[in-house]
């Protein structure tokens, strides 16, 4: 102690005890209530901020499942998954680099020969200012930014993996079609699922991954959550900054169901192969013949064995993604709308082939089976003359020969005795309308209940049908009949339409004698679908039963294990007697064998299978003719309805029964032989296509040996293969 | 204490140095004290280790962690240094201390100044970074001791004009600090400021006007809206930490849940998820605590909070038995420094306080910080080792 001590008389005194006291206890509070919230944070609350952190720190990754196949009633797949390489990007990885990642950007340009600009597009998430191309999933998703890729490419960047940090390459299951454009409107199609679909379908929300597609059209769309499985989840473990640092759990996917159908591939190709040469032949005979359609249903179940369309498309266009120019083609009009089928979106006057629901019409009201009735040329109904085809003049003849020549008079007489026993244009209070009460019967004009979406219902059209579309169109008419159709180079033709303007006008709401007559004859305002018509005949066929018919005919999940079989529905019966039922089928049988598709059924193994049908030639103010043949066979114990129908292809007899004939043959295995389209067991997981070639065999081959489609159903062994029934 | 050279012991050492030495040589070490600041700094090289690891890499110190063994052990050497001279010549020389404190914040504002984390409190020469502000705390501990621990002839306790002359020593780090702006250090000022104040036995009046006014600038500094917007946005967060979960609040809420998932246990020290996920920020500055509270679990906590309270205790213990008014006042503003520091820090880490900046004592990483807390420490060391009172 060298140093002077302080000056001042502080010794002694020391005036802060009480105030260090009180800092002495302040301090011990601070610390006591310090001391308690830690208590409070850890111990009580502890499992709550364990939860908080756990979900600080992952992540979810969806991984899609494996969506399931979709075969054939033979277990031949009809669309089936291959894998191909993609490349994928880590957001979080490249959001990393420097400069945002560009210059890896531009150097996986380089080596996929891909603009940059467009891989940067892709990189980015999209949003409401964001439009594709660009990444409609989470952050944490992989990126896709290219498909279908060369292995060669992918091996330079796996090699060179410091220069891509966060690229990679892997194996991707797109979707492949083995029978190329063959039922391409039923199988439909996938596409990246939209904001729209997310919101609407409530389970998609929670497997949405981003990478995933969603069923838009045809079985794809109605089967997708089974076809779809349960995406695995993956838990990530993050850091702040979000990049993964480790797998914390992992849910596997469930693999999607495989969709049996009771389609069978190689009726289908020969429907297809049908169609197009009864298109050729129309064309050479000078028809436009635009589109065609042709259902092929089992009478007994409402089952389909084919459904075809043409024109049509090859699905695999819509893998990795449409182009907009491709897309916009598929829907032109000049490309003949391939997305649309129309066999169940296409709707047109069903004509002739509509009279077995006329003819039922009048007996169940009171026309006699046995009697005779008049069939002239022509006849006045109202003030104008309704015509046979071609004006033939039949003499008196039975409701069977009216059948089997498609007599029209006799049905406009019908039509127009009712429509007078109605009242005629001054309708009594409940008009009978026999005929439209029994198309509805038949099932006209309302969706078959067909398990595809977009099924249009078709139009019967009625008195009150008559006064709404009057209302809708009498502005337009009215002015028509002022001003007529200058524009129209046939005076005769334009005078025609003036004409009809006027009384479109002025009576449009009523029901008039014309528009009974047209009706009985399937002709004027009514329109049916292919598929209406398969399922009226096949319900003639079968005794009376209408089916709402089924393209599915089980699911199988992916190891084989279950199977939920899809029963036939029945929707409901004719409102015809047995006897007329019958009758009609009589009439039927005769069609092709003495009657309007004699011809096309010349040389026909009639002996052996019977085909009973009828022939329909529609026609359209301004239109050439459009064919129908609808058919079922055997004769005498059905089995197969088959409808074809030809727009503007010529008349029924000459265009639609002879595509209807070979479809016959196909089946039965009468004609040259159909084209095998792949083996009747094909390994699943095979990427290679089936090139077993069978076109050599002399011997035609039945497509549905015995005439009967396969009673069982194929089988997934546990190693996911296919095994027929 | 016989570890301490006597005084028949010392002429054995003979030489000049070994006299300088032996003079110099604190008579009573408070060993308590120094064992609780060497065990906070030892737990502290471990949190900011655990903080600054890259996870899943393996490997020894962090740069962080060898920095701040480096910073600690300088700051040791000069609290020890400090703790041999006699607590009278830093007193001698306060006003210096003051001064260089005051051009030190006063450079803060000028170009060599630089901004870190929204406060203008650095300043950077080379590659060498210092918070004046640090500085300025023990600046204001020695200027407010002496001018209010120093009573003239015939007085017991500082007078009206003592008070006012303290004032201005106060008034002029404070205004160099708000103006940079570190409200965190500003606040932990004025703690000192009014512990030094209440224990000085200044006029009652004095003191209650001191800790009105002080309350009302807290009102008027929110109310004129002087705060910057971040600043504002913490306050408003603390009020409620779920309002803005990625933004402000951020902090705020992974500070808490750290802490919380840590449990009573706690993960084990380097296996915490969320410090390794870095999901708070400055968790080796600010937000160490959070380190702690998640691998060491409410024993790590609390430990910590146990070592800062005897650090606490025990400054406040030499105090007591301090006969020197200067003396006395010297450990009252180093136990209002750290108590108000720690309670401020670990509060803000606990979601009671809100979010301003400050370091937790020997703990949290910072070279300035370090330095300036252990000299501290070092004059209270000093003290406890040449009053009289402890004679």
């Amino acid at each position: 102690m060298n140093l002077p001590p302080v000056t001042g008389p502080g010794r002694g005194h020391r005036p802060g005890r009480i105030g260090l006291f009180i800092a002495q206890a302040l301090s011990l509070a601070l610390l006591l209530v310090l001391a308690g919230r830690l208590w409070y944070l850890q111990v009580p609350r502890g499992e709550h901020y364990q939860s908080l952190a756990a979900a600080n720190r992952t992540q979810d990754l969806v991984i899609p499942a494996t969506r399931g196949q979709i075969l054939d009633s033979n277990g031949r797949p009809l669309v089936r998954n291959h894998t191909e390489l993609i490349v994928s990007a880590d957001f979080h990885a490249l959001a990393e680099e420097k400069d945002g990642g560009d210059a890896v950007l531009a150097r996986l340009a380089d080596v996929l020969d891909t603009p940059f600009e467009e891989l940067r597009q892709r990189m980015r998430l999209c949003g409401p200012e964001v439009s594709r191309p660009c990444w409609p999933g989470s952050p944490y998703q992989p990126i896709t930014l290219a498909e279908g890729i060369e292995p060669r490419m992918a091996l330079q960047i796996m090699e060179r993996k410091e220069e891509f940090p966060g690229i990679s390459a892997q194996q991707h299951a797109v979707r492949e079609y083995p029978q190329k454009e063959s039922a391409a409107q039923v199988l439909g199609y996938l596409q990246p699922v939209t904001q729209e679909e997310l919101e609407a379908r409530e389970t998609l929300r929670t497997q949405f991954s981003g990478v995933d597609q969603v069923g838009r059209d045809g079985l794809e769309f109605v089967y997708d959550d089974q076809l779809r499985g349960t995406a695995g989840v993956r838990k990530l473990a993050v850091d702040s900054r979000g990049n993964v640092t480790g797998v914390v759990e992992e849910v596997v996917p469930k693999p999607g169901m495989h969709l049996v159908t009771g389609i069978d591939a190689t009726v289908q190709q020969a429907v297809e192969q049908a169609l197009s040469k009864g298109i050729e032949r129309s064309k050479g005979a000078g028809y436009p013949a635009d589109a065609a359609a042709g259902v092929v249903l089992d009478v007994r179940t409402g089952r389909l064995i084919a459904m075809a369309s043409v024109p049509t498309y090859d699905p695999s266009v819509w893998d990795g993604g449409i182009d907009q120019s491709t897309y916009e083609k598929l829907l032109s009009e000049k490309a003949g709308q391939p997305l649309i089928s129309r066999a169940l979106q296409g709707q047109f006057p069903p004509a002739s082939a509509f009279k077995v629901s006329s003819l039922s019409a009048a007996v169940e009201n009171g026309a006699k089976l046995t009697d005779n009735y008049d069939c002239p040329g022509s006849m006045n109904v109202g003030n104008r003359e309704f015509r046979n085809y071609e004006s033939g003049a039949y003499g008196s003849l039975s409701l069977h020969r009216a059948i089997v020549v498609s007599c029209n008079t006799v049905f406009y007489k019908f039509a127009y005795d009712q429509w007078l026993a109605d009242g005629g244009t001054n309708p009594v209070g409940d008009p009978k309308d026999p005929m439209v009460d029994m198309a509805r019967g038949f099932g006209f004009g309302r969706a078959t209940g067909i398990d595809l979406p977009n099924e249009v219902t078709g139009r019967i059209p009625d008195r009150q049908w008559k006064k709404d579309y009057w209302k809708a169109t009498r502005n337009d008419s009215c002015k028509r009949a002022k001003s007529g159709y200058p524009e129209q180079d046939d005076p005769q033709h334009a005078a025609y339409l003036k004409a009809v303007a006027t009384e479109n006008c002025t009576e449009g709401y009523t029901w008039r004698a014309g528009d009974a007559a047209n009706f009985a004859i399937g002709q004027g305002d009514v329109l049916a679908t292919p598929l209406q018509m398969a399922v009226a005949y096949a319900a003639i066929a079968n005794g009376g039963t209408l089916y709402e018919p089924r393209v599915a005919k089980a699911l199988i999940s992916a190891d084989g294990k279950q199977v939920q079989e899809v029963p036939p529905v029945e929707a409901g019966e004719l409102p015809v007697s047995d006897t007329t039922l019958a009758y009609l089928r009589n009439a039927l049988a005769d069609v092709p064998k003495e009657g309007t598709a004699a011809g096309a059924f010349g040389g026909f193994p009639q002996d052996k299978v019977a085909i009973a049908g009828k022939t329909g030639s529609a026609t359209v103010v301004g239109q050439r003719e459009s064919a129908w043949f609808a058919s079922y066979a055997p004769a005498d114990d059905p089995r197969f309805a088959v409808v074809v129908f030809i727009s503007q292809g010529g008349t029924g007899g000459s265009a639609a029964a002879p595509v209807a004939r070979e479809i016959y043959e196909a089946i039965y295995g009468f004609g040259p032989e159909p084209v095998d389209p792949a083996k009747t067991e094909v390994d699943i997981k095979s990427d290679e296509q089936d090139e077993r070639d069978g076109a050599e065999q002399k011997q035609p081959k039945p497509a549905l040996p015995g005439g009967e489609p396969p009673s069982g159903l194929p089988t997934v062994r546990p190693d996911g293969t296919v095994q027929a029934p | 204490m016989s570890l301490y050279p006597s005084k028949h012991a010392r002429p054995t050492l003979g030489t000049r140095a070994g006299r300088l030495v032996a003079y110099g040589m604190p008579r009573r070490l408070d060993w308590v004290l120094l064992s609780a600041v060497l065990a906070l700094g030892v737990i502290g090289t471990l949190l900011v280790w655990a903080s600054t690891m890259v996870s899943g890499q393996a490997g020894g110190l962090t740069d962080f962690a060898q920095r701040h063994v480096a910073h600690f052990a300088v700051g040791l050497l000069i609290c020890l240094v400090v703790a041999s001279v006699d607590y009278r010549a830093p007193h001698a020389y306060a006003p210096v201390i003051f001064v260089v404190a005051a051009i030190g914040l006063a450079l803060v504002l000028t170009p060599l100044g630089q901004v870190i984390n929204g406060s203008r409190s650095w300043i950077v020469i080379g590659g060498f970074q210092a918070q004046p502000g640090e500085i300025a705390k023990i600046a204001l501990i020695l200027g407010t001791a002496m001018l209010l621990g120093e009573p003239r002839d015939g007085e017991h306790a500082p007078t009206g004009r003592d008070v006012v002359f303290s004032l201005v020593a106060l008034a002029v780090p404070m205004g160099l600090i708000l103006a940079q702006p570190d409200l965190g250090t500003a606040m932990v000022l004025g703690a000192i400021y009014l512990g030094i104040l209440m224990l000085s036995g200044a006029p009652l009046r004095w003191v209650l006007v001191m800790l009105l006014s002080g309350l009302l600038a807290i009102f008027a500094v929110w109310w004129f809206g002087l705060l910057k917007d971040y600043q504002l946005a913490r306050f408003a967060t603390f009020i409620d930490p779920t309002a803005d979960p990625q933004g402000a609040g951020y902090n705020a809420n992974q500070a808490i849940i750290a802490i919380g998932s840590g449990g009573f246990n706690g993960t084990g020290l380097f296996n915490g998820d969320q410090t390794s996920g870095k999901f708070v920020p400055e968790q080796h500055t600010d937000f160490i605590f959070t380190v702690a509270g998640e691998e060491l679990g409410f024993v790590g906590g609390l430990t910590i909070i146990l070592l800062l309270g005897v650090v606490v205790w025990r400054v406040l213990r030499i105090a007591a038995g301090c006969e020197q008014p200067y003396a006395r006042l010297v450990c009252v503003g180093v136990a209002a420094w750290v108590a108000f520091q720690c309670f401020t820090n670990i509060g803000m880490n606990l979601g009671i306080m809100p979010i301003t900046g400050l370091p937790l004592p020997f703990v949290s990483y910072g070279g300035t910080a370090a330095i300036a807390g252990l000299a501290a420490i070092g004059l209270v060391l000093a003290i406890h080792a040449r009053d009289r009172g402890f004679e």
